[in-house]
């Protein structure tokens, strides 16, 4: 799997990232500056990682969102090509209108770093085959605009074609309040695009890779899309 | 001729913090009367905060060298050899006043300022600590500036994409109206690319990079080297404000120049600015230095020379440069958006001359400004020994399972989660211990290699007996290293004190830091940077001595690291070191019996390495399962901290064990568990090393029950602990 990592100024979690890319995928990833206007030939996956692009100033992801390098973000995932969009890259991929909805300040007005239980939704989506639809994930949270608003139209059709796949939920799998850390509707922790193609998503699997480091939980999402890509070719 | 409006006043020299023999001290050394520009420079380096003037003389006796240290105190931040080619650098520095003017921003910018101490140096910055001291809950203004504080270092470290991974939150009365924010960074450097401030070289371009220079936070170094009055809330345009994305950027654009070798020097824009940056850079390599003020950006037009050397605007560098790179620095210091100006150069003639619109600002001698500055020998009155409190006098007011449960809910000892969560501590992917053990714990890398790092101090102590709290901040560093598996390499110290004219204070900080000298040269732990922070006194009364101590230890292996959490049912617990029961100063004597009295537990030394290099060795050789070092609350805390992080309980055999046997704070103790199999052999290895050991009990089920005191479920232990912080910032609690 060819992958290639934005990076725009402010933007903080590109070396996670790069790393469970490398990890799990063979590959190490291509690092694209936000000024450039192409992405690699060939790249099969394209990942917005986490930080504050442009300090979060004016809006999280509005400036980031008019990067020179959308243009080719948005021909790729016009091309069926994917994309991941984790934590500010939620943000940013909303913002430039490639995923529905928007982030807000966190319920409790608070940045809030702490890991969270995910329940996958489906299993059957290039995003998620790496898990069994109903399993619970553990992985971390970090931030403080994380709470996830659309229009009741929009959330239905959300929930109506299985495009929430990723839900906030206490250790055993429960829709519960307590455990929806940012007050988010429906408890959405990640949503998927019309096409299905481009995932949008609050916590950092990206962080939970290694057995050494106490949890692996966020392997799955890039073991699937290893495999997915892997199966295409 | 120098322009000089408007006229130098004693109001004015009073104004700018200078002592009339101070100015004397200046009309001496140049001959004249000084312009205000010259004066406000002189005010920016002979003030507290920058001169170190009252403390210097005593900072020279702390221990500073050891084979691993590169560089000591004197440059931005402490450098050491952690092997394998690498240099771990840090310092801890404090942001008091202005995070007590204005909580958010005052801390924001503290945890700047330090992580540009660390990538000054060429580190990338790898984890943030942060040590706080807030007043008694109680008091109005406290909930304030908690949130603010926290949020501030949230705000910025969270920004920078840095992890914060630990250090420590206090509450007493004595901080009402000064609170302390100590704010460490650790960074990582290749041994062999280390950047210093010394300018080398005649002639060399200075470079100003960064963000602008706007009117904010000037005299802020002034500010923190006074004590407040009334006026506190009036200082507010002397706090800086922050901008993280700023730094990220500037950080970027740093490592990326000193990667290409364009850097000769470099020294960050912190405490009095681009006065003290520049001053330093000459008067460290014996050169002179020229600016010329036309050439700085500034944020707005029409600011002064007076106005453009004392601005402590944020996110700022100067730096000479090798000239033959200057287009290839410039190119990369504009890919990342940020300003770059060369605004002088290097002279061979030790002045420091300011020129700006055409005239001569200032003209100085540069030595004399900066590492020859003036220096006290301030008389000091030696704190009196208060009284040894013998545990069988003090009477207990109730059952010790309740002083349990009623401890775990205090100020002090309860979970500090609210805080914590709201800073990022699992960003870089190398957290390998977050926040609630005994030290955090960072991958170096891809591994093994670890460090271990922690931020301690009891100022309870330090009060009671300067010398023994001294001893036993740094004591307590190298334990909590310790009960990780580290072995203690070096530290940073951030000394925050009343009004040094006070010899009774004078008394405390001379006492501390002989009990500091002491404790590195027993446990060889150096110092290596540090941080002196005076004047911490409102309306006449001082803080509690609060001298922190930042440490840094390094693990072979991070797999081989212990935590705090019982790890199964069923296995040995045993208490390393002695325990006599010591209750003086205790938070049990507090925080139970409404008593803030007695002698703080002694420290020996040599017995503190003795049962650390036991525990050590336990937790290297895999035998130690889980280990938790004692300190504040004694042993029945320490036990209920390991059962909370499992949910394991634990039975303590013990009959008719008194209240200094669970609550008491003697030193150099660890609890340390052990599969029950292996408990036979530990105990013999213990007497034949000279270690104390005493079997306690036994791992599991789902209560804690010390001795013959009703057992208490873990569940309600944690319902406690987790309880008071989260009701208290949301108003529930006073």
């Amino acid at each position: 799997m060819k992958s290639a990592v934005l990076v725009f100024p402010g933007i903080n979690r590109e070396q996670d990232m790069a790393r469970a890319l490398a990890l799990i995928s063979g590959r190490a990833p291509a690092m694209v500056w936000h000024a450039e206007t192409a992405l690699p030939a060939g790249t099969d996956l394209v990942v917005i990682p986490g930080g504050f692009s442009y300090g979060d100033y004016l809006r999280c992801g509005a400036i980031a969102a008019r990067a020179p390098i959308m243009a080719a973000v948005r021909a790729h995932v016009a091309r069926g090509g994917l994309l991941l969009a984790i934590c500010n890259g939620f943000q940013i991929a909303c913002e430039a209108g490639l995923l529905p909805g928007v982030l807000m300040r966190n319920a409790q007005l608070k940045f809030i770093c702490r890991d969270v239980h995910l329940r996958v939704e489906r299993s059957d989506t290039p995003f998620s085959r790496g898990y069994n639809a109903g399993q619970v994930i553990r992985v971390p949270v970090a931030h403080g605009e994380g709470n996830y608003v659309a229009d009741a139209e929009t959330v239905a059709r959300l929930e109506g074609e299985g495009r929430v796949l990723y839900r906030y939920v206490s250790p055993d799998g429960a829709p519960d309040p307590v455990w929806n850390i940012n007050g988010a509707t429906n408890s959405i922790a990640g949503i998927l695009n019309e096409r299905g193609n481009v995932l949008g998503m609050m916590p950092h699997p990206e962080n939970h890779v290694e057995a050494s480091m106490g949890c692996t939980d966020g392997r799955g999402l890039f073991a699937g899309l290893v495999e997915h890509v892997a199966r295409a070719a | 001729m120098i322009p000089n409006e408007p006229k130098i006043t004693p109001e004015l020299i009073a104004e700018h913090g200078l002592k009339p023999d101070e100015y004397e001290r200046i009309l001496k050394l140049i001959g004249r009367e000084p312009s205000v520009t010259e004066l406000g420079i002189f005010s920016a380096m002979w003030n507290e905060h920058c001169s170190y003037k009252s403390s210097k003389v005593h900072l020279r006796t702390l221990p500073t060298k050891a084979p691993w240290v590169i560089q000591g105190p004197g440059e931005n931040a402490g450098v050491i050899d952690i092997g394998d080619g690498l240099a771990c650098v840090f310092k801890m520095e404090s942001h008091n006043h202005p995070s007590y003017i204005e909580p958010y921003q005052g801390a924001a910018t503290g945890v700047g300022g330090i992580l540009r101490d660390v990538f000054t140096m060429g580190a990338r910055p790898i984890a943030c600590l942060n040590a706080l001291s807030f007043g008694d809950p109680g008091n109005a203004k406290t909930r304030h500036l908690v949130a603010g504080v926290v949020a501030g270092i949230g705000g910025y470290g969270n920004s920078f994409g840095v992890p914060t991974v630990g250090g420590q939150v206090r509450f007493h009365a004595r901080y009402n109206g000064n609170c302390l924010v100590n704010a460490m960074a650790v960074g990582l450097a290749e041994t062999d690319k280390i950047f210093y401030a010394a300018a080398t070289g005649v002639g060399k371009p200075i470079v100003y990079l960064g963000s602008k220079t706007g009117r904010d936070g000037i005299h802020g170094a002034t500010m923190a080297s006074a004590e407040f009055g009334a006026d506190a809330e009036e200082k507010r345009p002397t706090v800086q404000v922050g901008d993280p994305f700023a730094e990220k950027l500037l950080l970027e654009a740093c490592l990326e120049i000193m990667r290409k070798d364009c850097v000769i020097a470099i020294q960050d824009m912190g405490a009095a600015g681009l006065t003290c940056s520049a001053v330093e850079m000459g008067a460290k390599g014996d050169l002179g230095v020229t600016l010329d003020l036309d050439k700085v950006p500034c944020r707005e037009s029409g600011m002064t020379a007076y106005e453009m050397m004392l601005s402590e605007s944020q996110e700022r560098m100067l730096m000479v440069l090798r000239p033959e790179k200057e287009a290839e620095a410039e190119a990369i210091f504009r890919k990342w958006g940020l300003d770059f100006a060369v605004v002088g150069e290097t002279t061979p003639t030790k002045r420091f001359i300011v020129r700006h619109r055409g005239d001569v600002m200032a003209d100085l001698p540069i030595k004399e400004l900066g590492d020859e500055a003036p220096e006290y020998k301030r008389p000091f009155a030696d704190t009196p020994k208060p009284p040894i409190i013998a545990a069988r006098d003090v009477a207990p007011p109730m059952a010790n399972a309740d002083a349990l449960e009623r401890l775990l809910a205090t100020p002090d000892l309860c979970s500090r989660r609210w805080v914590w969560e709201q800073y990022d501590h699992v960003i870089l992917g190398n957290t390998v211990q977050r926040p609630g053990g005994d030290a955090a714990v960072v991958r170096v890398n891809d591994g093994p290699k670890a460090l271990a790092l922690t931020a301690d101090v009891t100022p309870r102590y330090c009060e009671a007996d300067p010398f023994e709290g001294g001893k036993q901040a740094v004591a307590e560093a190298w334990r909590n290293i310790t009960a990780v598996g580290a072995k203690p390499l070096a530290l940073t110290d951030n000394l925050n004190f009343g009004n040094p004219e006070r010899a009774e204070i004078m008394g405390q900080f001379v006492g501390c830091v002989r009990g500091i000298a002491e404790a590195c040269k027993v446990l060889d732990f150096p110092v290596v940077s540090g941080n002196v922070s005076l004047y911490n006194e409102t309306h006449g009364r001082a803080i509690l001595p609060t001298p922190t101590i930042g440490g840094v230890g390094v693990l072979a292996d991070f797999q081989k690291s212990a935590t705090i959490a019982f790890k199964a049912p069923g296995q040995s617990i045993l208490l390393i070191g002695e325990t006599s029961g010591w209750l003086g100063q205790s938070l049990y004597l507090r925080d139970v019996c409404g008593r803030e009295d007695g002698a703080p537990p002694p420290v020996d030394l040599a017995t503190e390495k003795r049962n650390g290099d036991f525990v050590r060795a336990l937790i290297g050789e895999g035998i130690a399962t889980a280990v938790h070092d004692v300190s504040d609350g004694g042993l029945a805390v320490a036990l209920a901290e390991m059962a909370m992080a499992s949910g394991i309980g634990a039975r303590v055999e013990a009959d008719g064990l008194p209240h200094g046997f669970w609550f008491g704070e003697d030193q150099a103790r660890y609890v340390v568990t052990v599969a029950t199999e292996r408990a036979a052999d530990v105990i013999a290895r213990a007497e034949k090393a000279g270690v104390s050991l005493r079997a306690l009990g036994t791992t599991g089920g789902d209560a804690l029950t010390l001795g013959v005191e009703r057992p208490i479920l873990v569940k309600t232990l944690a319902q406690r602990f987790e309880g008071w912080l989260p009701a208290y910032m949301a108003g529930h609690e006073t």
